[in-house]
């Protein structure tokens, strides 16, 4: 009934009830409800984690969240979504189009939702995922996007980091929609206990000749996911080969924590690229993470300086990491590492 | 197929920025600039497939103040054939977001009819990641970001390996079509003394943004920049013992 009611607001403004009906805010000389959009990440069996992150941000925005799930098995999805505590509504687009969700295919769904609901925001996570829908969205809305959000202010106020998390800048956005993707380590993940209604999305004219989804090949591990995980143990060119990784792995095992790794120990093929944390890997924000080997330059710093403690261990005593460290150990890895695993 | 990319001038990635003390913004005078790394091995890729016949031609862009013409000249050094300055002043610069960068690109690309838009995945500077998607948005054009392979899959598509949050992922888009480039796909090349000499000679065409009619009014207003929080320095300890107790004394290891 909102898209009635914005209407009811536009001809009657002047009324001053909007008190009475929760946040109201002013866009283009119209009054209108705080309602905002949250695109979900899943795999078509799960919902991907930062996407309670990301309810969480939108509950910061205003008090009215809704969720879309596109996606060919979009329903299952959407049953989840709909526990999440702070969820209004659930839009389910289930589509075999929409298997995958390339970008191509969920933004006109995203933009057909937009349309019949008039969101004040529309927000996903900063994933692979939603940085490639997000911008895609904005283009078609006129509107400048806001990346990696890691605060609200309020309706239009956010702050971001640039320069590899050097600068952290406060900006005010006059974009007709808020479109953004916001930093999943900055915000906590929405809990269970709602219960919102699940409706089907508006229709939207999928095209399926622009792209198509051939394959992926997602690394299998046991370990703790890196994003999310509470202890990362993350090893850099220090370890010297792929071989002498499996010390990071047993002291990752012994901590049930996560591993990570430098841009220097991907680029000599220690381990696979989506290990990477740093400003063009994974942003983490562990209780505790353990730098083995990493020197610490400003591109990784960028990607864990917000963990609650941090350990280096590196037997260069002027190692940059030793300045972001609480607890710096001066020695050589091939001898420490091993003896904390064992002492564990 | 004819390739656009766009390079950014932005602050080397090893200089330690400085944030200013009236908090408008970093210091940028005086300091290190250099291509955007992901921008080299986007101009590296698109040269690479020239090389190998797959490109006809590859037309470097860069929106900016005049030295943005030095990374333009560096493009042309690396193997761009032709290169494209879209001036903007200095004092106008940090007010320019990447809308405005897609909406030039999105001029040109309808003016010399591209096949390919290749782009760095981000730039180390605004760390906004958008020109690539919001092009894509532009130009209802299909999107394959974060790159780590690119190859022909027949006339009118490529297929790209991208780099995604839990491994990598194949996809086939149709051309024409907006790439970004991510770290791993190549090894950008060095330009040589004599290709420095002969990109002197290649041309450069010069607009604004007003010739192109983009509006450059921004939507976003940059309230304050700090600096981030410092960390409270820490403390070395003597040995994997007292590291292990310390760990137990926070509650991460049980006792």
């Amino acid at each position: 009934c909102r898209p009635q009611l914005s209407v009811f607001f536009s001809r009657y403004s002047m009324l001053s009830t909007r008190s009475l009906l929760g946040r109201v805010v002013r866009q283009n000389g119209v009054f209108r409800f705080n309602s905002t959009l949250v695109i979900a990440e899943h795999d078509e069996t799960k919902l991907a984690p930062i996407t309670l992150n990301a309810i969480s941000a939108a509950g910061k925005l205003g008090s009215d969240v809704s969720v879309l799930v596109t996606g060919a098995n979009a329903s299952k999805v959407a049953e989840q979504v709909a526990k999440v505590a702070g969820v209004k509504k659930v839009l389910v687009a289930q589509d075999d189009k929409l298997k995958n969700n390339l970008p191509e295919r969920v933004a006109p769904v995203v933009l057909a939702s937009h349309k019949q609901f008039n969101f004040s925001s529309i927000i996903a996570g900063a994933s692979a995922f939603g940085r490639g829908i997000i911008p895609r969205v904005a283009a078609k809305l006129d509107c400048s996007p806001i990346s990696e959000v890691i605060q609200i202010h309020s309706a239009d106020t956010f702050t971001r980091t640039q320069y590899a998390g050097n600068a952290v800048t406060k900006i005010q956005s006059t974009a007709p929609v808020k479109v953004m993707t916001c930093r999943g380590t900055s915000f906590p993940p929405a809990e269970e206990g709602g219960s919102g209604a699940v409706e089907n999305a508006p229709a939207a004219d999928v095209k399926t000749d622009l792209s198509e989804f051939i394959s992926q090949e997602l690394s299998k591990s046991e370990r703790p996911d890196l994003a999310t995980a509470k202890i990362v143990v993350s090893g850099g060119r220090g370890v010297k080969s792929a071989e002498n990784f499996k010390l990071i792995y047993d002291l990752a095992d012994k901590l049930g924590a996560g591993v990570g790794a430098s841009r220097a120990a991907v680029d000599a093929g220690f381990v696979h690229n989506d290990m990477q944390v740093g400003q063009t890997g994974k942003i983490v924000a562990p209780e505790l993470y353990i730098a083995i080997g990493i020197s610490g330059a400003i591109q990784h710093l960028a990607g864990m300086k917000d963990s609650k403690v941090i350990v280096a261990i590196n037997k260069d005593p002027d190692a940059p990491i030793f300045q972001v460290a609480d607890y710096g150990l001066k020695a050589d890895l091939f001898k420490a590492v091993p003896e904390m695993t064992a002492a564990l | 197929m004819k390739i656009l990319v766009g390079v950014k001038r932005v602050i080397d990635y090893a200089v330690k920025v400085r944030v200013k003390p009236d908090k408008t913004g970093v210091v940028t005078e005086n300091v290190q600039h250099s291509m955007n790394p992901f921008d080299e091995i986007a101009l590296e890729e698109a040269v690479k497939m020239k090389e190998k016949k797959l490109a006809t031609e590859v037309v470097a862009i860069s929106l900016g103040g005049p030295k943005s013409q030095e990374i333009l000249r560096t493009a042309l050094a690396k193997g761009a054939d032709k290169a494209i300055h879209v001036e903007v002043p200095d004092a106008e610069l940090p007010k320019v977001e990447p809308l405005h960068v897609a909406k030039v690109f999105q001029k040109i690309v309808e003016k010399h009819k591209f096949d390919v838009v290749f782009l760095g995945k981000q730039a180390i500077d605004d760390d906004a990641a958008q020109t690539g998607p919001l092009l894509a948005g532009l130009l209802d054009w299909p999107q394959a970001l974060f790159a780590n392979k690119v190859e022909k899959a027949d006339d009118s598509h490529l297929q790209v390996t991208r780099e995604i949050d839990g491994g990598l992922d194949t996809v086939k888009v149709k051309l024409p079509a907006v790439l970004s480039a991510d770290l791993r796909l190549n090894e950008p090349r060095y330009a040589t003394l004599p290709n420095i000499m002969k990109a002197k000679k290649k041309p450069m065409e010069k607009l604004t943004a007003k010739d192109l009619g983009v509006d450059l009014t921004p939507q976003t207003k940059t309230l304050e920049v700090n600096d981030p929080p410092v960390r409270q320095a820490g403390e070395f300890v003597e040995d994997v013992h007292t590291l292990i107790s310390k760990l137990k004394e926070k509650g991460f290891v049980k006792a």
